[in-house]
């Protein structure tokens, strides 16, 4: 294994890790909702940008990024309770389209309230380089690999081990049939917004060291979110792990072996490919349809 | 029942010309003439697109690509490879009809969001080539392109342009009515309600899905090719993903199902950016809170629902 391959492979899990991320996001929303949020790339815009700001006004690394996941949540709820719940029988086209214009919003609104400069978080625990069987890890690495796993575990264990969590899931397997349970339809709608800003924001917060941040950041996070969510099988939380983490290593080789320029196009290659032969995602399921 | 959405198509395809014709006395200046042809070039794009989303109800995140490639096809071969304009404008078209058909018949297999992904994919793919082969097509600084020229006249002027951008309108709105109208409109309209359903009736699901494709595909290679001898400069921000979502929001936005609410969506989200750079910093604040706002307590969309409206009133 050439030192290269190793640095390739290292760089493609961050990305993937931070994609995982958003899919996660993105795949949360969708199952208590139907809705494709396409304003999830800026919860990420939001983690990264919030943090710099806390930080330019002299609070530690630690407590600015505990509010600027909060700042993340308070949009992510503002945004169901006013723009997602009142349309709640319009068409999804629709519903995509309030997303969007929601997305546009909330990037102008950044760039009122912040500003439309590229900003720089600090690494978390150093700049100095690990050396890693001839390739070099820096630090903030670890940090994205260890914090997405912890997340992800985190997930596991609220949607399988508590109340609200299998509330959640009841939801998303039928609607009907958990408001007759006595779950409120609402609440958990409300709480998945809540933790899809939530991841999206972590996500953010753990990339800014190493791709900095800037208003405008979210886009093309939110469109690589959404992709590897979809390649994994939308919906489906360890499709959108997996989805992520294939879709960050092809990029990463892609641009290493073959060309940086187009290393876009080679994601979204496969992506088509894969959509051809396996039309429900890597881990999606449902093969027939309900009519 | 059956005739009075075809008196409605009617009277809205006269409203339509009547605004063409008329518009011009309320333009008092070159400035306004480029954003009413900017308007009608979007608008030929949303009634191809609307054919696509509104009545086949496939819905399509990657059409500035086919308006992309039109606008470079076009511009290549006119430019650099001295095709008469017009010769070129067609063999571009053409061309992206073949290339619509081809990356058609796989991906239309597909559903709801997969197909969502597969044509954003399909989009960015062609953005990130329009910008990366610069010894082609300039990158991303774009390319000049030779104004349209037919039998020794050359196209030149914003008023000249608005009549022929104009008249494509109509076109491409009278040839939409008809598709519509057509069997083969009532076969996409059942293909919307249910796939299987119309299947069951006989309707070939996934060549009906096609054509629409193809035929949006190809109103919005025209508007790009026309867009690019229009201007006379070209740059791949035309075939970006932000463009593909502005065409799908101005579908939406004036209401999908409705030929007449493609050209009203194409209208205000053309104009009214223009409007909003009064606001400066607010701008994009503005437009999103509009676009909510309106799909938040219009959600069938601009026309439609004042259409609906206008009908309530008049009503005791």
């Amino acid at each position: 294994m050439s030192a290269s391959f190793v640095q390739f492979v290292l760089s493609g899990l961050t990305a993937g890790a931070i994609y995982a991320l958003v899919a996660l996001g993105f795949a949360i929303i969708y199952n208590a909702s139907g809705v494709i949020n396409f304003a999830q790339g800026e919860f990420v815009m939001i983690g990264g940008m919030a943090t710099a700001a806390f930080i330019a006004t002299g609070l530690p690394l630690a407590v600015s990024v505990v509010l600027a996941i909060l700042v993340a949540v308070l949009v992510g709820v503002a945004l169901e309770k006013l723009a997602v719940e009142p349309a709640r029988n319009a068409p999804v086209v629709t519903l995509i389209i309030i997303t969007i214009g929601a997305s546009i919003l909330i990037r102008g609104l950044a760039a009122l309230v912040w500003d439309k400069k590229i900003h720089a978080v600090p690494a978390f625990s150093g700049e100095t380089p690990i050396a890693l069987g001839g390739a070099t890890l820096l630090p903030q690495v670890l940090w994205v690999l260890g914090a997405s796993a912890a997340a992800v575990v985190a997930l596991w264990w609220f949607f399988n081990r508590t109340l609200a969590g299998k509330a959640m899931l009841a939801v998303s397997h039928n609607r009907l049939a958990a408001r007759l349970m006595g779950i409120s339809v609402g609440r958990v709608l409300l709480m998945s917004f809540a933790l899809s800003a939530a991841l999206g924001a972590l996500a953010g917060v753990l990339i800014a060291p190493i791709a900095f941040t800037s208003w405008d950041a979210g886009v093309m996070l939110g469109l690589k979110g959404f992709a590897a969510a979809i390649l994994g099988g939308m919906g489906n939380g360890a499709g959108a792990i997996v989805g992520g983490l294939v879709l960050g290593l092809l990029e990463s080789l892609g641009a290493g072996y073959v060309s940086s320029a187009y290393k876009d196009v080679f994601a979204f290659v496969i992506l088509l490919a894969a959509l051809v032969f396996l039309p429900h995602g890597i881990l999606g399921r449902r093969a027939a349809e309900r009519v | 029942m059956a005739a009075a959405p075809l008196s409605a198509s009617r009277k809205g395809f006269l409203a339509l010309a009547a605004a063409i014709a008329l518009l011009p006395l309320a333009l008092p200046n070159a400035y306004t003439y480029e954003i009413a042809i900017l308007v009608g070039l979007n608008a030929i794009a949303c009634v191809g697109l609307n054919l696509l989303i509104g009545y086949a109800g496939q819905i399509s995140l990657g059409h500035a690509g086919f308006f992309g490639l039109g606008a470079y096809g076009s511009a290549l071969l006119a430019s650099r490879y001295g095709l008469p304009p017009l010769a070129a404008l067609a063999v571009a078209v053409g061309a992206v009809a073949l290339l619509a058909w081809a990356i058609g018949r796989p991906i239309l297999r597909l559903k709801g969001h997969a197909l969502a992904m597969a044509t954003l994919g399909f989009g960015i793919i062609v953005s990130v080539v329009i910008a990366n082969e610069d010894q082609v097509t300039g990158g991303p600084d774009g390319m000049t392109v030779v104004p349209l020229s037919a039998l020794g006249y050359t196209l030149a002027g914003e008023k000249a342009w608005y009549w022929v951008i104009g008249a494509t309108l109509l076109a491409a709105v009278w040839l939409a009515h008809n598709l519509i109208e057509s069997p083969r409109g009532r076969a996409l309209r059942a293909l919307h309600g249910s796939e299987v359903a119309a299947g069951a009736l006989g309707i070939d699901a996934a060549r009906h899905k096609l054509s629409a494709f193809v035929i949006s595909a190809v109103f919005a290679a025209l508007a790009g090719a026309m867009a690019a001898h229009y201007s006379g400069f070209i740059t791949p921000s035309k075939a970006s993903f932000v463009h593909s979502i502005e065409l799908v929001t101005m579908v939406v936005f004036g209401g999908m199902a409705s030929t007449l609410g493609a050209v009203v969506g194409a209208a205000v989200l053309t104009t009214l950016p223009q409007l909003l750079t009064v606001f400066k910093e607010y701008e994009m604040v503005l437009l999103g809170g509009v676009m909510m706002l309106t799909m938040i307590f219009m959600p069938q969309g601009l026309v439609p629902s004042l259409a609906r409206l206008l009908a309530a009133r008049r009503k005791p």
